[in-house]
């Protein structure tokens, strides 16, 4: 418990206040606020329709927000565009693998570190000097640290769109790592997987936050992993949020449990109908 | 034969050739292209030199249709921007017929990104009417402005290098052939980098794109202006070629010839760009002489098959698309995986 509360009190590098989003009249998020601490594993967990992806493409920059605000790393991301919040830090996967399918592994690699590099047109089409100590410096890179770390050396030719769904996953995994992300956003890393995948996959979350020092944001619906490897949970229901803590103190929670399960509760229901009218 | 190939560094392994069998070829095709000229008649240079030029812009159109997937029915148009450009400083201002090209080529880039524009907005056949508006703007301006000579278009004098006149299909076979090679190595460089990359990343998923830091008007502008450079470039090539530029010497249909030829060739694929505009401009040519082989059997061959060969023509552009989708560059692959394992396995 005291290690819990040391870790809560942790500066956090991500701050959502108040965040209320709607799409016409059906209202995805609302007054939203958390805090995401920097260095540890934070899941946002919560039935389907909770507002978990909405919530992912509000922070990255798709949605914007009608009220409410996002402070990343002690800057307010208001009126920052999606491609310069990928700049300063902000890297994430997608529920639905994202990757570019006729690529090779390599080449889905290297886009990561795009807005990191400094080529021209100019450079580019000499691919002299700048380009090219560029290009073979992140070719070092990338193979020495993030291939190799995460073990898909036997890949890395391959073209996306041959490969099974987990090693899609760990190529998109491997992708965000190139964008030399402070924190990770991992639309549901393990959806899909297979026990022996989902354990790889499970290690490769771990390791990244203990060797890269990397913040991780991540939405599961796999709640063994969740309370397994996340230092905080927040548990989003009908947009807003219920219930945050610990993963033990998130299980006891009482209304995360009506939530998953429903309650017999009459009021409740007539409640909550009440907040989806609203 | 080749059964792997063994690299050392991450230069060797990222190198355009990255195999002694491929270099050797290349070195083969280099001595065979310096050769040329000198055992080719003047028809055959001709054709060559139409070839090069065709290539060029194909090139640049396969960096905006082929890797950005920004559909766009203007290529012909940017080149007589760059043909206009070219015609009118050489004969207002006579200056070097190099400078003229880079300018006409940069002022072809410059329209290129303003027809662009509304690519972020728009995208496949809407960009390509936008693209087609802005073609019959051109077309009407060149038809109507002094300065382009209206309706009659304009003569211009040949292109000269200290005193030395270019105006021979065997000199001008050494102005266009280095050109189109550069441009063509120029492109294939552009692909490894970042920005080659975020073309193709706009094209299969512009969403994710933006999530990777890829700022996509900036983009798209950037192929706009790159294609309509190497248009512009090509259209430049041509006024010295031709030394007529009319409004009509760039009609619609060139537009569409030159996105046949990259579909043909194979869209996404340097290689196909150059073996789709070769395609395109010599298959005409060959089905003429087939017809003249037959005036001895059928005297009447010519005039019979002149419409005849168009259908044929037109039968093998439709054949490749239902036979082969992913173009000539697709057959070459083959043909070269096929002779990695040769005579071992096949």
């Amino acid at each position: 418990m005291s290690l819990a509360r040391a870790d809560m009190a942790a500066r956090p590098i991500l701050e959502v206040s108040g965040l209320s989003l709607a799409f016409g009249g059906l209202r995805a998020l609302s007054d939203v606020s958390f805090t995401v601490p920097e260095e540890a594993i934070t899941a946002v967990i919560g039935p389907n329709g909770a507002g978990k992806t909405s919530l992912f493409n509000t922070i990255s920059g798709f949605y914007r927000p009608q009220a409410g605000s996002i402070i990343f790393a002690g800057e307010n991301l208001q009126g920052v565009r999606a491609p310069q919040r990928a700049a300063r830090g902000l890297a994430r996967t997608f529920q639905n693998i994202a990757l570019f399918r006729g690529m090779t592994v390599l080449d889905n690699i290297k886009l990561g570190r795009h807005a990191h590099m400094r080529t021209g047109v100019l450079d580019a089409l000499l691919y002299w000097g700048r380009a090219q100590k560029e290009e073979l410096e992140l070719r070092a890179e990338i193979e020495e640290r993030i291939i190799d770390f995460l073990e898909i050396q036997h890949i890395r030719d391959a073209a996306v769109g041959t490969l099974s769904y987990g090693l899609q996953k760990r190529v998109e995994l491997a992708r965000a790592l190139a964008m030399r992300p402070r924190i990770l956003m991992l639309d549901e890393p393990v959806a899909g997987m297979n026990r022996e995948e989902t354990e790889d996959m499970a290690r490769f979350i771990l390791d990244v936050k203990e060797e890269w020092g990397v913040t991780i944001l991540m939405v599961e619906h796999d709640m063994g992993m969740v309370m397994d490897i996340s230092d905080h949970v927040v548990v989003l229901n009908f947009g807003q949020v219920i219930a945050s803590g610990t993963p033990r103190e998130v299980q006891g929670n009482e209304a995360v449990i009506a939530a998953y399960l429903g309650s017999g509760d009459v009021g409740e229901i007539a409640r909550r109908i009440k907040a989806e009218a609203a | 034969m080749r059964i792997g190939t063994l690299k050392t560094s991450y230069g060797a392994d990222e190198a355009l050739f990255d195999s002694s069998v491929q270099r050797g070829l290349l070195v083969l095709l280099a001595l065979g292209a310096v050769a040329f000229p000198f055992v080719a008649s003047p028809y055959w240079l001709f054709l060559a030199c139409l070839c090069a030029i065709n290539v060029a812009s194909a090139t640049g159109l396969n960096l905006l249709t082929g890797y950005t997937g920004l559909v766009s029915l203007g290529q012909a148009a940017f080149m007589s921007v760059g043909a206009y450009a070219v015609a009118v400083l050489e004969i207002r201002l006579g200056t070097p017929f190099l400078l003229n090209l880079l300018i006409g080529a940069a002022l072809a880039a410059v329209i290129g990104i303003l027809v662009g524009i509304p690519s972020l907005r728009v995208k496949g056949l809407y960009l390509a009417i936008a693209t087609i508006a802005a073609s019959v703007i051109l077309h009407f301006l060149f038809s109507h402005w002094s300065l382009t000579g209206e309706a009659r278009g304009l003569s211009m004098p040949p292109a000269s290098l200290f005193g030395y006149v270019i105006d021979q299909p065997f000199t001008l076979y050494w102005l266009i052939m280095p050109v189109t090679c550069l441009m063509v190595l120029g492109a294939a460089n552009l692909l490894r980098t970042r920005i080659g990359r975020a073309f193709i990343a706009i094209r299969d998923r512009d969403i994710s794109a933006e999530v990777l830091g890829i700022p996509l008007l900036r983009y798209k502008l950037t192929s706009f202006a790159i294609s309509s450079f190497y248009a512009g470039l090509a259209g430049g090539l041509w006024a010295y070629f031709f030394r007529v530029v009319t409004p009509e010497s760039f009609p619609l249909v060139n537009s569409i010839f030159y996105l046949a030829a990259i579909i043909v060739g194979g869209m996404g694929t340097i290689l196909g760009g150059i073996l789709g505009a070769v395609f395109m401009t010599l298959v005409p040519e060959l089905l003429k002489f087939a017809a003249n082989w037959l005036t001895p059997i059928y005297p009447d061959a010519l005039a019979a098959l002149a419409p005849v060969r168009t259908i044929v023509f037109g039968g093998l552009i439709v054949g490749f698309l239902i036979f082969e989708p992913r173009g000539l560059a697709e057959i070459w692959r083959r043909v070269r995986r096929f002779f990695h394992l040769w005579p071992f396995r096949t």
